[in-house]
This record gives C-alpha cells, sequence and structure tokens, in this order.
C-alpha cells in the first residue's frame, strides 16, 4: 500500500505541488520587503544605535566625568579626559568614541549615573574620511540637542521597565 | 599558658596571642581579620569616636569599639555575630544620614574608605528622607581641595595636625550635627607634612587639589620610585594614566618615613612636565643653538672633550644624580685622566677636603632619632630641609627629649627648643666653640669665653643617653663648615654623642660612594673641588643635571666660568644661563624616568626602575654617558643596563658602612666668616630645592615659597628707616640687585635672609657672604 501511495505522489510531484502551494499563499500576501530608504522599518525605544550626549533643559551638560561608562567598556572605545571646569564643576574636556571598536552593547547608557551617554535610534550613518568615526565630545552633544526630543520620550516610554 | 608578657584571646574562633593592654583591632590586624574602622590609624592615637569597629565581647553587655578595648586574657571575641553585624550596620546607616551619595563626581570614588565599608557592612536603602547637612568648604591653599559636606567626623586629619605635623591646623568646632571640620583661623594649612592628610580622610572630604578630577583611581596603573628631593629615601608611588605621572602617594616603610612624605615629595611630580623640559639634543653653531640629532650632539661633545687638557675638564654633578650616573661621570672623568669631579656643589668650604671623613652620613639610623634624648641642631633648618628626619625628632620630643640649635636665623620648629641660640653666621663658630670648651673638647683655637648658655647646653648634652648632632645645610654652606664640622665633632665627641650631616640632594652618599668627589680616590693627586671649578678652573666643564643659576653656591662666579668655558650641559630642564653659555646640551630624564639607584642619609641603597619615558629625544642619563664613553673610545663603558653600573660602582668602594670620622692629620683653621656691616643669611628654601621643585606651581602657591624678598627684622628696618616692602638695593662684590624688603623677627640684627635658588638670587654671590644694603 505503501509503495503505491509513494508511486502516486512522486509520479504527481505532490511536494512541489506543497511547496508551491505556500509561494501560492504569500504572493497574494501583503509583502514583508520595505522599499529602504524610502519605507523604514519600525525601532524599539531601545534601540542601540548612534550615542549622543545629552543636555539638562537648562542647557548644561549631563555628564560629570566620572568616567563609568569608560570603565565598563567591553570594547575599550571610550575616551575621557576631564578637569575642573572654571566653576569648579567635574567636567570632560574630552569625550571620544570610537565607533569602530564599539559594539553597541549599550553598557555605557547602562552604567552613566546622570543618563548623559544614550544610544539613540539613529542607525543611518556613514564615514566619508580617516578618523571620522571618532565621535568628539562636540558631536555627540550636537547629536544629542537634534534627538532630544525622541530621546526623551524613550526614556520615558522606558522608565518603569529601567 | 599565658605569660605576662602574653596573652591569649580567642576571636571568631582563632586564638592569638596579645601583648597585655594591647588594643584589640592591633591583634586582628596582624592575624588578617577584618574589623571596619574609620578613625582608627596605626600612627594616631585612639579617639574611638567613628564606633565602626564595633564588636561583640563575651560578658560585655554592649559592642565594644575593638579600637579603644585592650585584650585580656582570655577574652572572647566575635567580629562578625550578630550582634556585632547589627551594630556595624547601625553605624553604618547613622554615618550615611549626612553623607552626600556625590561619588560619580568625587575623587574618593573607587578607592574610598566608606564606600568599601558601605558594600560590606552597610544596608542596602536608607531610611532617612529628610534633608541632608551641606557644610560651606573653605579654600586651605594649593595643596588640598576640601569638600566638607562629605566628611564623616573622624578627626583623623585633626589628629594628625597635633600628633605629627605639630601645627593644630585644622580642628573641630561645634557638636554634633553641627561639628565642623576647618581652620582655626582663616588662612591656608601651612605644614611641610600636609598632604598626608589626603592618605588619611577615609571619604572625599580632602583630596588632592592638583590631582583633582583628572583621574579615577582604576585608571590608574602604580610604580614604585623612591623620592627624589631629599636624602630621606622615601618610598613612593607613581599614579601614571598614559604614562603621565598623575599624583604621588607614599609607600610604607617602617625603618625610614612609616607611611608619611613631605608635601615636596608628594607635589613635585607637578613640575616635571614642565614647558621648560628639553626634548631635542643641541649645539652651538655659529653662536646660536640648533636642535641637533644625538650622534651630531654627542660627537660635538666628544670633539670638544678630546680637545681639551685632562687637568682643564671637570664635571659638575648635581647632588640629586642617580649613583650609575656619578660612576659613570667619575669613570669618564677617570678615564681621560681627570680628577675634576664634584658634586658638592652649594659648599665654599673645601679647606678640610684631606680629612673628610669617607662615607659621610646621618650618624644613626633615621628610626632612632626618635629615642633620642637630645637633638642638637647646627645651621639646620630640619623641618623645612628634611621633613621626615624633623618628624622623628618631633617624636623624640613628644617622648621628653629636647632639642637644641645654633643657627643663623630663629628657625621655626614645630617643638618648644630648650635652648635657642640663633646668632650671625659669623658667630656660629664661637658659639659652638663655647659649648665644646664648656664639654672641655677642643675648641679649634678659638678663644672663647663660656656663657651660661654654653654651661647649660653642654650639661643637656652630657646627660643624655642617645642624642644626635645634625649638621645643617646652612652650616654646609657657611664659609666655615670645615670649622663648625670639627666643633661638631668634638662636642660628639667629648659628650659621647653621634654626629651627622645632612645634605642638599637625595643621593649625597651615593655621589660619595660612587666617587663623585676630586679626593675621594686611591691615587695620591686630587682634584678640582666644585668651588675651584666655579670659580673657572676649567676650559670644558660637563654640567650632570644641574641648573647652574640656582644650583651652585656661587651663582655669579658660575655665570663667569660657564661664559668663559665650552659646556657640555646633560640637563632635564632648560634655563637662561644654560641657553647662553651651554655649547652642547644633551637632553636626559629626571629621576622617575630612569632607573637607578639612592643612597639615603642612613646608608639604605634602593634602587628603582623609570616609571615613564623621558618626553621626546631626551634619554636616562646614565645611557647618554654610556654612549659619551664610547664616543670617545674609553674602556669599560659597555653596560648592558644599569644594575651593572651599579654593581660596579658598589664593588669598587671598600668600606661598606657610611662613616662620619675626620681623618688625623689636620691643619689649624681661621675663621673665614667675619663680622660685616650687613651679614647676608642664605640657605635654600624648602620649594626651591632642585630644577623639579622650583617648577611645581602647586608648591610654589605655597607660603613656603620663598616671595623675593629680603628679610630683616623689625629693629633694623626701624633703625634704616625702612619701611616694609620698601624697595632696597643689595650690592655684593660688582653684582647688585633692587627687591622689596620684608619684616621678620626670626632674624638676627645686622643680617638680610636672601636664600639662593630664588630667580633673583641668581644675580647675586654666595649665601653666606657681606653685602650692602642700601635703600634703592
Amino acid at each position: 500500500m505503501n509503495t503505491v501511495m509513494n508511486y502516486l505522489r512522486s509520479l504527481f510531484l505532490f511536494e512541489l505541488l506543497r511547496g508551491l502551494s505556500l509561494t501560492a499563499r504569500y504572493l497574494w500576501r501583503k509583502p514583508f520587503t520595505l522599499e529602504y530608504p524610502e519605507e523604514k522599518a519600525p525601532v524599539s525605544p531601545r534601540f542601540r544605535g548612534l550615542h549622543a550626549l545629552r543636555r539638562y533643559p537648562n542647557g548644561e551638560e549631563r555628564c560629570i566625568a566620572c568616567k563609568l561608562c569608560e570603565a565598563v567598556c567591553p570594547a575599550l572605545a571610550i575616551t575621557i579626559e576631564a578637569e575642573p571646569r572654571d566653576d569648579g564643576s567635574r567636567r570632560t574636556t574630552r569625550y571620544d568614541i570610537d565607533l569602530f571598536k564599539c559594539i553597541y552593547c549599550g553598557f555605557c547608557e547602562e552604567s552613566c549615573p546622570v543618563d548623559a551617554i544614550v544610544e539613540t535610534r539613529v542607525y543611518e550613518y556613514h564615514f566619508e574620511q580617516r578618523g571620522e568615526q571618532i565621535m568628539t565630545k562636540q558631536r555627540l552633544l550636537e547629536i544629542g540637542d537634534q534627538y532630544e526630543q525622541q530621546i526623551a520620550a524613550d526614556r520615558q516610554a522606558q522608565a518603569t521597565v529601567r | 599558658m599565658a605569660t605576662p608578657e602574653s596573652i591569649t584571646l580567642q576571636v571568631d574562633g582563632q586564638t592569638l596571642t596579645a601583648r597585655p593592654g594591647q588594643m584589640l583591632i592591633e591583634v586582628t590586624d596582624q592575624a588578617g581579620l577584618n574589623v571596619p574602622r574609620f578613625c582608627y590609624h596605626k600612627h594616631l592615637s585612639v579617639a574611638a569616636n567613628c564606633r565602626m569597629c564595633l564588636v561583640e565581647v563575651k560578658g560585655a553587655p554592649k559592642p565594644l569599639p575593638a579600637c579603644a578595648t585592650p585584650c585580656t586574657d582570655g577574652m572572647e571575641v566575635a567580629t562578625q555575630s550578630a550582634l556585632a553585624r547589627e551594630a556595624q550596620q547601625g553605624t553604618m546607616e547613622f554615618l550615611l544620614i549626612n553623607h552626600p551619595l556625590d561619588c560619580p563626581i568625587c575623587d574618593q570614588g573607587g578607592e574610598c574608605e566608606l564606600q568599601d565599608v558601605a558594600m560590606g557592612y552597610g544596608g542596602d536603602v536608607s531610611r532617612y528622607t529628610e534633608r541632608k547637612r551641606v557644610v560651606q568648604d573653605e579654600n586651605i591653599g594649593s595643596l588640598i581641595a576640601t569638600d566638607m559636606t562629605r566628611c564623616i567626623h573622624c578627626t583623623r586629619c585633626i589628629r594628625f595636625g597635633s600628633e605629627i605635623a605639630g601645627l593644630r591646623e585644622l580642628g573641630a568646632t561645634g557638636r554634633g550635627e553641627h561639628m565642623r571640620i576647618g581652620t582655626y583661623i582663616a588662612q591656608s594649612v601651612a605644614s611641610e607634612l600636609s598632604g598626608n592628610v589626603i592618605d588619611l580622610c577615609p571619604v572625599g572630604a580632602l583630596t588632592s587639589r592638583p590631582y583633582r578630577y583628572t583621574a579615577r583611581s582604576w585608571e590608574l596603573h602604580q610604580a614604585e620610585t623612591i623620592a627624589p628631593h631629599d636624602g630621606v629615601g622615601s618610598s613612593l608611588y607613581l599614579h601614571l594614566r598614559r604614562n603621565q605621572i598623575l599624583r604621588v602617594v607614599p609607600k610604607e616603610n617602617p625603618d625610614c618615613h612609616q607611611t608619611w612624605i613631605s608635601d615636596r615629595d608628594r607635589f613635585a611630580y607637578t613640575g616635571i612636565n614642565h614647558p621648560d623640559r628639553l626634548t631635542q639634543p643641541m649645539i652651538r653653531e655659529n653662536g646660536t643653538l640648533r636642535t641637533a640629532s644625538w650622534s651630531e650632539a654627542l660627537q660635538q661633545a666628544a670633539d670638544l672633550i678630546r680637545a681639551t687638557r685632562a687637568e682643564r675638564l671637570g664635571l659638575l654633578a648635581s647632588p640629586n644624580a642617580t649613583l650609575e650616573e656619578y660612576y659613570l661621570g667619575q669613570q669618564l672623568m677617570t678615564g681621560l685622566g681627570s680628577r675634576n669631579i664634584d658634586h658638592r656643589l652649594r659648599q665654599v668650604d673645601f679647606r678640610d677636603d684631606a680629612v673628610n671623613p669617607p662615607y659621610p652620613w646621618l650618624g644613626c639610623r633615621i628610626a632612632e632619632l626618635e629615642q633620642n634624648d637630645i637633638t642638637f641642631l647646627i645651621g639646620s633648618w630640619l623641618r623645612k630641609d628634611q621633613p621626615l628626619l624633623n618628624h622623628r625628632v618631633h617624636q623624640s620630643v613628644r617622648a621628653g627629649g629636647q632639642v637644641i640649635a645654633v643657627n643663623p636665623v630663629a628657625y621655626d620648629h614645630n617643638y618648644p627648643l630648650a635652648l635657642n641660640c640663633v646668632v650671625s653666621p659669623a658667630q656660629m663658630a664661637c658659639e659652638l666653640a663655647g659649648i665644646a670648651q664648656a664639654l672641655k673638647a677642643d675648641t679649634e683655637g678659638l678663644a672663647v669665653t663660656v656663657t651660661h648658655a654654653h654651661q647649660q647646653a653642654a650639661e643637656q648634652l652630657r646627660a643624655a643617653q642617645h642624642g644626635s648632632i645634625i649638621l645643617g645645610t646652612a652650616a654646609q654652606m657657611h664659609p666655615d663648615y670645615a670649622l663648625l664640622r670639627r666643633l661638631a665633632a668634638h662636642i660628639a665627641q667629648a659628650a659621647g654623642l653621634n654626629w651627622g650631616t645632612v645634605g642638599f640632594g637625595c643621593n649625597d652618599l651615593g655621589a660619595w660612594i660612587a666617587g663623585a668627589v676630586p679626593h675621594h680616590t686611591t691615587e695620591a693627586t686630587t682634584g678640582q673641588h666644585a668651588a675651584q671649578m666655579q670659580q673657572g678652573g676649567c676650559d670644558t666643564l660637563i654640567l650632570l643635571g644641574l641648573e647652574p643659576e640656582a644650583d651652585v653656591a656661587d651663582p655669579q662666579q658660575t655665570a663667569q666660568a660657564l661664559t668663559q668655558a665650552r659646556v657640555i650641559a646633560l640637563s632635564a630642564y632648560r634655563s637662561p644661563l644654560l641657553e647662553q653659555t651651554a655649547d652642547v646640551i644633551l637632553p636626559i630624564g629626571v629621576a622617575t624616568e630612569t632607573s637607578g639607584s639612592f643612597i639615603s642619609l642612613q646608608g639604605d641603597r634602593q634602587s628603582f626602575a623609570g616609571a615613564a619615558p623621558p618626553p621626546g629625544e631626551a634619554r636616562p642619563g646614565w645611557k647618554v654617558l654610556r654612549v659619551l664613553g664610547n664616543a670617545l673610545e674609553l674602556a669599560g663603558f659597555d653596560y648592558p643596563d644599569s644594575t651593572h653600573i651599579r654593581d660596579a660602582a658598589l664593588q669598587h668602594h671598600t668600606t661598606p658602612l657610611p662613616d662620619n670620622c675626620l681623618g688625623p692629620d689636620r691643619a689649624a683653621l681661621q675663621p673665614q666668616a667675619t663680622v660685616h656691616n650687613w651679614q647676608r643669611i642664605g640657605g635654600v628654601p624648602i620649594y626651591a630645592t632642585d630644577a623639579i621643585v622650583r617648577r611645581a606651581a602647586p608648591l610654589q602657591a605655597t607660603p613656603d615659597a620663598w616671595d623675593d624678598t629680603a628679610r630683616l627684622n623689625p629693629r633694623m628696618l626701624a633703625e634704616h628707616n625702612l619701611s616694609a616692602g620698601a624697595a632696597v638695593r643689595l650690592t655684593q662684590g660688582e653684582h647688585s640687585i633692587t627687591l622689596a624688603v620684608c619684616s621678620d623677627a626670626r632674624v638676627p640684627d645686622g643680617c638680610v635672609w636672601y636664600p639662593t635658588g630664588l630667580p633673583g638670587s641668581t644675580q647675586l654671590g654666595a649665601s653666606f657672604a657681606h653685602i650692602s644694603l642700601e635703600p634703592a
């Protein structure tokens, strides 16, 4: 009996038809493919993309040069130098992240006691010159200023689970 | 079975032995059992005010503080029982009530005793929700930064001030929550040991100001070295990041400096990377200096040396060079047939060179100074010259010992003096002769009348069981040093005490042992000593690690000698005189950048490795000397590393122990210091001793840095119608400078106190000499 059934299945290409039926079902569904860059996939508020340094609403930079991010970074991508600012507060004079070294693990963000260094939803960036991959304090603060609303909203959304 | 000398007790089930009356925490520390503490420190008195070391003692109704509980026989102690843990946790919670918990911005974060103990013994969550107190900070100077809100009132800094520094500068005012630690009078902390409170403070209330906010403890790596600024030979830890020294902390050495170091050793690192550092070899071409390659510069140096007759070739070495550098320098000169080598740059009186002791030293171990019944200071501001020797003398005074002094200035000491004889420099020898006469010792032919004070001093010296006579730096710069030294030796012999000299550098004894002195040789011939070379006795001078305008006895004479001679300078720093006169400049590393050895005042040889590479093209001094020897095709310059040089240097010195005995055949000496209208008193201020210290900005901002004024006593000011701040003209021979006078009651009549090593004093001559003064 089995022999006969197998013979018939082979004769009518049953497996092929089963496979094609899956193809046929998906043929009429809405496709998953996004027309990047015109279309973009949704991004989680926990997404770990390009780094940014945040400021307080009064414009004061948050970073206090505690260097926990530098210590926790498993890829040794962060380099910080600090000294007292003129008003006596502890501030960085250099805050570099080497994006070629960075593995986007998010430990820097987790270790930060003042939510200064964050990873934003931004994942679209490129470098054209050698050395551009070093994000300086200036550039990180600019990114922070540019995306502050979204960063703040994302932190707010995650506040209950963080 | 317990004897009266030792008792046994049970701690956490372990049987430990202790002396009767020994505090519990000492015994647990020896056994390696951890009892948390904040106020207890092994070198300070017991305060028992932090209550962190509470432990359970069987039979006691309440937990007892381990730091203030004497051991008794058969005692049973539990450091980790439920009762002890509860007491410790309760104390921790109270301590954290007012602590700000600003660890991320606190320099102590990562190495904080409060953090560590809170991790081990504290609770998870504070129950305190009220407002925390805030304390306003005081500015206490350029060395120590304060954040008094973080203070937990352990009072270590206060006890340090009264027991170790000898100055009650920090104190507590108010009680309970209103207790504040601060200076009693609004002023900066002026102790030369003040930096130690940074190490003592268990929290971040007192931190290092030069280091402030620059790094975190976990980024630093640690290297060991020996302090290169005085002869105590303190062991140090250098903390570096990316080959840059960020701070200096002490390494414990009970035989030497215990756990304390002087501010000079702690903060001098700030002068190492000064813009004056030389990073390129330079040679003079058509009258101007230009940078050159090493091979070019060495070739030029070798050519200059070859073109000079051996007896007109000299080497002046800094008293802070390493044993290896001295030895190679000595070998270089010997190989070229010259004995003109010296490191005693600030000495002017060399009349006793023929009877010099083989290896002059302190005369006793540093720790033995603490047992002294009497310490006799001759021409020594020990407190500022060698702060840690003075610390031992201070401890001897606290134990009931006495100190007498014969000084050209009423230097302020941090202990009372039994006899403080302040006379003009010319009379110092007479005073010593008076004391010698009262002891019926040789007075070197000086006719003296014995006064009551002399008798009193003589009785005290004779009555002492243990005692030291210390000839300080002012005595060594004195024009009658030979006489003072002989009298000191006579007094020491008559009273049965030891005597010694404390020099200017960190490696004076190393220089003697390596042979960096002109007469110290098996051969009968002696070369020129430092003063002869400074007077122009050489056509070519090699300078090893010194700044010629500030490190010598007579800056003006030296400037003249250097102008006339060809100069090959091995130097770490550029200075105006070097740039004017040097024909070849070979940049070398400072002590932290080279491997080498120092031999301390008490005769300990301590070797160290370089912690950071020298800047730019600069190289360690011993390597430069070795290559120079090779360029001159001298034999015996093939050492693979500095340890081989050290072994060679030590193998050649025959007497292994330091020795202060003067030789027998002594010619009669006439006093050279004479009484004049005005007598200049020299000396070197604490923060002007060497090129690194002079460039350390935080030290130069302290009250101990000399403010470039000449000091006269108020009576002399009034007599000459001068007011403090008035400009005067000081003239010494052909040289004169104009500067402000200030009033200082410590200076004797007829004297002007104006030291060497200052920017202004480079314009003048030798520091103890007659001088004329007129209003400018």
